[in-house]
């Protein structure tokens, strides 16, 4: 469990992370969100005691970073992938964390054989490409068998397959029963990979809540309805004051889009009643960038507006890479 | 001792300290040859152990380069970051890393004056090349004290300065240039001198050797310091920067 208590950082006038409260629950991936600038890089830095916080604290099990013995072995972390020797191998890299935290001999190899780098071990970091360098350091993150890990922008620059790699990869930490805390400024990554969400802008806690939860809360859901009786059922659903529109989708034809507080059950139960046949029954839950729009309001700006559905499909895969939201000074890392 | 360890693999699982210790010794014994070899005849005779350590002090140089690269590649390549994360007790990680460094500058120090004497025995074998008086051990084994106690200070302004280019530059500069400037302001400048940190090691070394044929201008300038004084004013010169350097390190952000 990593708890955030007020935490704050300034870098002269700049706030960079602006009295920061969250709880990172065990068991579970929590997605670390916001736009690139909103403070998440400088938060995770301050959880792992490489930069002091100006007020407030972060603990980790209720420890201080710094207090912490053999941190390896609780917390394991990948900030960044290129923070390697160039001219060292991924084992001597390896082999001085281990040392470091007085870890088991074989902890090396294990990392090694988890992360797929074994055949390539002895070769130097510097001619590993992106993905191989991200591999390396998710072995260093998982060294010392941590319950708790951190991830940065671990899939940023990725190609699909190391994106696949990382998120299946991330799945099979928390099903381990891990502790996952992954930073990202893709929106629709996060709706794949975490259960949770902690959501920030201009170093200000926006919203801290289940994915779903924080979809729905953002921007309502829609039901959607197919039947040769549109209008029918149209008439008695406004009878029962829902919000209804009928528009026409490209393949689908006329399609019936009802919002507000609705559930399919009940549209299910109506229809039968009055004997109307449906031929498609859908719940849709608007996408995370749009909530995330919504819920960001002028804590952002935001450049990528107009190209942003309001309402996809849940049942459809979001495309691989997402909606890139851009908001106040490039973070500095 | 696991951060010895730790700190130990760092240094040897890249090639650039070996090179650095390699010229080192080479530049030390090369330049011993030199000073030695070419003397022939009635100069020859005049030939000292301690003319044989000209280049030691030149080794010195490129040992406090490795020194401070040590430290500053950690900062250049972000593994500073993660050695704070593996080790979040700085200043036991660093003064280990210190420890480290400075004992290998250390014996490569004495391979480096031993290895001289050595050659310029062999290469002006009609000189008196015995070491016999107490001034020329100070000298033979002082080189490795002053390697080490060089590459800590080296360490700790590497520490401070966090950048390779601006750390040499500090290094070479200090020691080479404006130790050896102070005397040109008008009336401080001799007694400034006297109190810099560099020319009370050469103090140490230096101080009433016998330079035979180099005259006795070659021991360089000398200070109100006895030589074995002299050392422990340069020590505390490097073990001053050096905590100054790890307490730096323990406030700031990484």
């Amino acid at each position: 469990m990593i708890e955030a208590k007020g935490l704050t950082k300034r870098y002269g006038a700049t706030v960079a992370v602006d009295n920061l409260s969250f709880e990172v629950k065990p068991g579970k991936v929590t997605g670390f969100l916001g736009p690139n600038g909103a403070g998440k890089s400088t938060t995770m830095r301050m959880i792992l005691g490489l930069d002091t916080p100006t007020a407030g604290d972060v603990r980790i099990d209720g420890q201080r970073y710094r207090d912490l013995r053999q941190p390896l072995t609780k917390i394991g972390a990948l900030l960044d992938a290129k923070w390697v020797h160039p001219n060292r191998s991924a084992r001597a890299h390896l082999a001085w964390m281990a040392a470091s935290n007085k870890l088991p001999k074989d902890s090396v190899d294990k990392a090694l054989e988890m992360v797929g780098l074994t055949s390539v071990a002895n070769k130097r970091a510097g001619a590993y490409s992106l993905g191989m360098s991200q591999r390396l350091g998710i072995a260093g993150a998982l060294l010392g068998d941590p319950e708790i890990l951190l991830f940065d922008e671990p899939v940023n620059g990725l190609d699909p397959e190391g994106i696949v790699w990382i998120r299946t990869f991330m799945h099979r930490l928390a099903g381990e029963g891990r502790t996952v805390l992954v930073s990202s400024h893709l929106l629709s990554e996060m709706a794949l990979t975490a259960e949770e969400l902690i959501v920030i802008g201009r170093g200000k806690l926006i919203a801290q809540s289940s994915t779903n939860e924080f979809v729905d809360r953002a921007s309502g859901t829609t039901v959607k309805v197919r039947s040769p009786q549109l209008d029918q059922l149209q008439g008695i659903l406004q009878q029962q004051s829902l919000v209804t529109r009928i528009e026409d989708v490209e393949d689908q034809g006329k399609v019936l889009f009802v919002e507000g507080e609705v559930t399919t059950d009940k549209i299910g139960e109506t229809a039968a009643a009055e004997g109307i046949v449906l031929h498609e029954l859908t719940l849709q839950r608007g996408s995370l960038e749009a909530a995330f729009m919504q819920m960001t309001g002028d804590s952002v700006d935001y450049h990528a507006h107009d190209e942003i559905a309001a309402v996809t499909d849940v049942a459809a895969v979001p495309p691989v890479s997402g909606v890139e939201v851009a908001a106040g000074p490039k973070e500095d890392n | 001792m696991s951060l010895i360890t730790v700190e130990r693999i760092k240094l040897f699982s890249t090639r650039s300290p070996w090179w650095c210790m390699i010229v080192a010794a080479v530049l030390s014994i090369g330049l011993a040859a030199l000073a030695t070899g070419f003397a022939s005849g009635p100069d020859e005779l005049r030939v000292t152990p301690a003319m044989t350590q000209f280049g030691v002090g030149l080794g010195q140089m490129v040992i406090m380069v490795m020194a401070a690269l040590a430290v500053t590649t950690e900062y250049r390549f972000g593994t500073i970051r993660t050695s704070f994360q593996a080790v979040p007790q700085r200043a036991a990680l660093l003064l280990n890393k210190t420890i480290v460094v400075a004992t290998l500058a250390a014996v490569v120090g004495l391979v480096a004056s031993w290895g001289s004497w050595a050659i310029g025995s062999l290469l002006a074998s009609g000189a008196d090349m015995k070491i016999d008086t107490a001034a020329e051990w100070r000298l033979m084994f002082g080189q490795g004290l002053v390697y080490g106690f060089a590459a800590i200070f080296a360490v700790a302004v590497g520490i401070l300065i966090r950048q390779s280019a601006g750390a040499i530059a500090i290094l070479i500069l200090w020691p080479l240039l404006v130790e050896s400037l102070l005397p040109l302001i008008p009336k401080i400048g001799d007694d400034l001198q006297k109190w810099t940190p560099f020319t009370n090691a050469n103090q140490f070394l230096n101080g009433g050797q016998d330079m035979g044929l180099a005259g006795a201008d070659a021991a360089g300038a000398s200070t109100a310091l006895s030589p074995w004084w002299a050392m422990a004013y340069f020590a505390a010169w490097s073990i001053g920067i050096l905590v100054i350097a790890l307490i730096t390190a323990s406030k700031r952000d990484a």
